[in-house]
């Protein structure tokens, strides 16, 4: 058994050698926000955050993960009754459609505001290319990470996880 | 038996549950008192099977539609609400049971008859014998850019009229004033004269007593309130937090996992498996030899990944294990030239004498094409959760077929068609591959031999390999041009017809065609993929126009303009396309542009790619201009979205989208191999809109047949090179470039 901190809560999970960190969060810590797309670290579906940078858990051993914090689609928003700025900017462009990929895309999404909070077209299409999007929302989802990046300019909340 | 009429509304009776059934729109006898213990809770009135009101003033639409991202959940709610004036802000949706009470006549009814009604003469007998034949087929279908068109159109919205005609009339009867005098608005109706108002939860009741409608009016154009507008979509929250549940997420108590690998070659047996489970292989329930496929059981998908992985499985060899994609490419060529020369070809068209005339004809055009088998490669990968237990079949997954799902299950297990219970959930991308019950039988043959529930999950590699195809193609087209280059005569052979039907026609005045297929056969399994047989015809066809335009030495717009003088919607959309592309203007060295126009599923869709192509022979598409005539779009963003999504889906295709068979196998098996278009590689798409007022077209589909002609059109524009096989990264374009530069 090993212990990981998701969200900020503790999860103990009986991982075998080898075993990625998604199948951990999806089937041990019911957590099935954060999706399983390709297995090989091609898609993005399945990106988390390890102590907030963006990683593939499809392909990163759970064992690896033990003593670092964790961040899942169900761990950004603020509150309960409070969505991420991100994820608004996300119902605010209306950017899903089937939304398979979406928790992904958003994790990705929020590494790159982390470092780069103005980024330029260029620098999203780079940041996101690992994340496919077979709906090809790819205009919408640029347009979220704009206007994301606009309201965290503009925020007094300065606080991103 | 009650004669049947469309939109005839008959009886009326408060059922055992409390739940009161006011009349029941599209068919004879009373299917809301069947349907009403499926949909409604004590105190609900079920209006008809399509919609009930709570006494908190809810109207709650019932979709008979999988919600695969086209928020159709959204858009058939708003055309429900919209004909009965109901408040947006207290309108609900929810999912139409999987149950035979739910088979869609209505849809079956716009496949098979079109936009087009039955004759009059007809409709109080085939209508009423289809609804039995559509049970009996399951007809529950999500597919066919057919939502709004057909169920929408005819079901929401009558069903919206309907509830609202009698509503009005039950609050005429009670305050004993003329209908006339009376205003409905926001789920509530008010007599201003005597300034009366009542909700239409507290009239529903009294409506049960009123007679229905037989042909409640529809409103015009002008009066929609709410179609036209883009309500905020109601799957699109829980999308954004990870609450969303698609099949892949369900979680039954004491569920455990599975995976399979079938064989390689389609449709060859397991010769050998080991099934006992060795002592190292933790966490293993179960190694199951189904067959053609071989599945663990264990705890978490990934010891039963890697433990099916390490197992030693023999596959039976057939005549196809040598097969490579060759082989069967040229056993095509070959069953062409041989129906050609026996003249043993299938006929799709046939007008005037084109042999004759493409003797006679000022200029011969001659174009071979060849295009690829193509996967689905939707985002999630197939996946189902079964649980047999006590004569019973319980079954999660996201499908666009789900009585087809429940159907499936009932036969395999020999059960009866109601003791299987289908949840059907939010599909991760459905394009076709989802209408399917492969995966469903898979886990229901799992399931069976374990007293837990399972959930079957696929890996992407089963689901690259394991799809059902676009069929690989090949095509002959020949056209004779006149002395001003237009076309009199016009010849197409091509390999697999499925549906819809008319994809194969050339929409332009050509007085001579002779269009034929043939049908050989093949083992690589054949499936629906977004937009059907019109993913191939968009491309041959317009692509060859084209070519007939270059011969003919004229601009490919003004060309296909001329020649669709019959045609005025057409040439709407081709003018519209023209104009915000900016058509004609100067465009930097290696760029092309590139048009192409179909109709489909209703709706007419026309492209401008803009493509450059670097030094190194590769196409970037950096704008695509769409225009689009569906008659009216009830949610414009939504339909936007789906322009954009078909456009995507079809340029991933179109770029570098191969399915090929290599020793009877599919050779690829996840996106490192089977690429598909990524951020970095999507064009800007501008979708402009035309609401014409023209029966209602789809939205699914359309744009994606139109988006590898636009570019490779562009490409040709650009370079000189007609791209005559897909997919384009398969062309070399390096020298052409060279050339240029």
């Amino acid at each position: 058994m090993i212990t990981l901190a998701i969200n900020g809560k503790e999860f103990e999970v009986d991982a075998p050698a080898g075993m990625p960190l998604l199948w951990a969060i999806r089937e041990q810590c019911g957590l099935t926000g954060t999706k399983f797309g390709c297995g090989i670290a091609q898609c993005g579906a399945c990106t988390v955050h390890l102590d907030g940078q963006a990683i593939r858990s499809c392909i990163t051993p759970a064992t690896s993960a033990e003593g670092k914090q964790i961040t899942t689609i169900e761990g950004i928003a603020p509150d309960k009754d409070t969505l991420h700025i991100v994820q608004q900017a996300w119902i605010e462009e209306q950017t899903p459609q089937c939304g398979y990929c979406q928790s992904g895309q958003i994790m990705s999404a929020l590494a790159l505001l982390n470092t780069n909070p103005a980024p330029s077209e260029e620098e999203i299409d780079a940041a996101m290319s690992g994340n496919i999007c077979r709906c090809g929302m790819y205009g919408r989802i640029k347009s979220a990470i704009k206007r994301a990046s606009e309201s965290l300019q503009s925020s007094t909340t300065p606080e991103i996880i | 038996m009650k004669k049947w009429t469309r939109r005839a509304f008959i009886g009326a009776g408060v059922l055992a549950s409390g739940a009161v059934v006011i009349g029941i729109a599209i068919r004879p006898g009373n299917r809301s008192s069947k349907v009403a213990g499926l949909i409604a809770d004590k105190g609900e009135t079920v209006m008809n099977i399509w919609l009930k009101i709570s006494p908190d003033n809810t109207v709650t639409a019932i979709i008979p539609h999988a919600e695969m991202g086209q928020g159709v959940h959204t858009t058939l709610a708003m055309m429900l609400a919209d004909e009965m004036d109901a408040d947006w802000s207290k309108v609900k949706f929810q999912e139409a049971p999987v149950d035979k009470e739910y088979a869609n006549y209505i849809l079956a009814k716009g496949f098979i008859a079109g936009d087009a009604s039955f004759p009059k003469f007809l409709e109080g007998t085939i209508d009423g014998v289809f609804l039995t034949a559509v049970k009996s087929m399951n007809f529950q279908i999500t597919g066919g850019s057919a939502s709004v068109r057909f169920t929408g159109q005819q079901g929401m919205r009558i069903a919206g009229a309907a509830a609202k005609s009698m509503l009005l009339q039950a609050a005429a009867d009670s305050w004993q004033v003329p209908v006339d005098e009376l205003k409905a608005q926001n789920s509530t109706i008010s007599h201003p004269a005597s300034n009366r108002s009542a909700t239409y939860a507290e009239l529903a009741p009294a409506a049960a007593q009123v007679k229905a409608p037989t042909r409640p009016k529809l409103k015009t154009q002008e009066e929609f309130t709410i179609m036209g507008t883009s309500k905020p979509r109601f799957d699109i929250p829980a999308k954004v937090t990870g609450e969303a549940q698609f099949g892949m997420d369900v979680q039954v108590p004491g569920m455990k996992y599975a995976t399979i690998k079938a064989s390689p070659v389609f449709g060859s047996k397991v010769k050998s498996v080991d099934t006992m489970i060795s002592s190292s292989q933790q966490g293993v329930n179960k190694i199951l030899n189904l067959g053609n496929a071989v599945a663990v059981i264990a705890d978490g998908y990934w010891q039963a990944k890697t433990t099916l992985d390490g197992l030693p499985i023999e596959f039976e060899s057939s005549e196809n294990n040598g097969l490579s994609q060759a082989d069967i490419i040229n056993g095509y060529k070959k069953d062409m030239d041989t129906a050609l020369e026996e003249d043993d070809l299938e006929l799709h068209f046939k007008k005037g004498d084109a042999a004759a005339e493409l003797e006679g004809a000022e200029t011969l055009v001659e174009a071979e094409y060849e295009l690829p088998f193509l996967a689905h490669a939707t985002m999630e990968p197939m996946n189902c959760t079964a649980w047999v237990h006590d004569g019973k079949c319980e079954i999660w997954c996201g499908s666009q077929n789900p009585l087809g799902v429940k159907a499936a299950a009932a036969k395999l297990l020999d059960i009866d068609f109601d003791q299987v219970t289908v949840h059907n959930q939010l599909l991760g991308g459905g394009f076709g591959r989802r209408s399917e019950t492969d995966v469903i039988e898979q886990a229901v043959l799992i399931a069976k031999e374990v007293d837990f529930p399972v959930k079957l999950i696929w890996s992407r590699e089963e689901d690259t390999q394991h799809d059902v195809y676009r069929e690989a193609t090949l095509s002959r087209m020949k056209a004779g041009l006149d002395k001003s280059g237009n076309p009199v005569a016009y010849t197409h052979q091509f390999i697999f017809k499925h549906h819809p039907p008319e994809a194969a026609d050339v929409p332009y005045d050509i007085p001579n065609q002779l269009i034929q297929y043939s049908n050989p056969t093949t083992y690589v399994p054949w499936g629906n993929w977004r937009s059907v047989d019109h993913s191939t015809h968009g491309f041959l066809t317009e692509s060859f126009i084209d070519e007939l335009a270059f011969a003919a030495k004229q601009d490919p717009f003004i060309y296909r303009k001329n020649l669709s003088k019959n045609n005025p919607r057409f040439q709407a959309v081709l003018d519209l396309v023209k104009e915000k592309s900016g058509w004609g203007t100067a465009l930097p060295a290696n760029w092309g542009r590139g048009i192409a126009i179909a109709q489909s599923f209703g709706t007419i869709v026309a492209e401008v790619a803009e493509v450059e192509i670097s030094v190194e022979g590769k196409v970037k598409v950096h704008r695509v201009v769409c225009a689009v005539d569906a008659g009216f779009a009830i949610h414009p963003d939504g339909f936007i979205a789906q322009m954009e999504s078909g456009i995507i889906y079809g340029l991933a295709a179109a770029m570098t989208g191969e399915i090929t068979i290599e020793n009877g196998a599919v050779a690829q098996s996840n996106f490192n191999n089977y690429p598909v278009t990524r951020m970095d590689e999507a064009p800007k798409i501008e979708t402009h809109i035309i609401n014409s007022g023209n029966p209602p077209g789809g939205g699914g589909e359309p744009s994606t047949p139109v988006i590898a002609p636009a570019v490779t059109n562009a490409i040709f524009n650009a370079t000189g090179i007609r791209i005559r096989q897909l997919p384009i990264s398969k062309n070399d374009l390096r020298e052409a470039i060279r050339k240029t530069t």
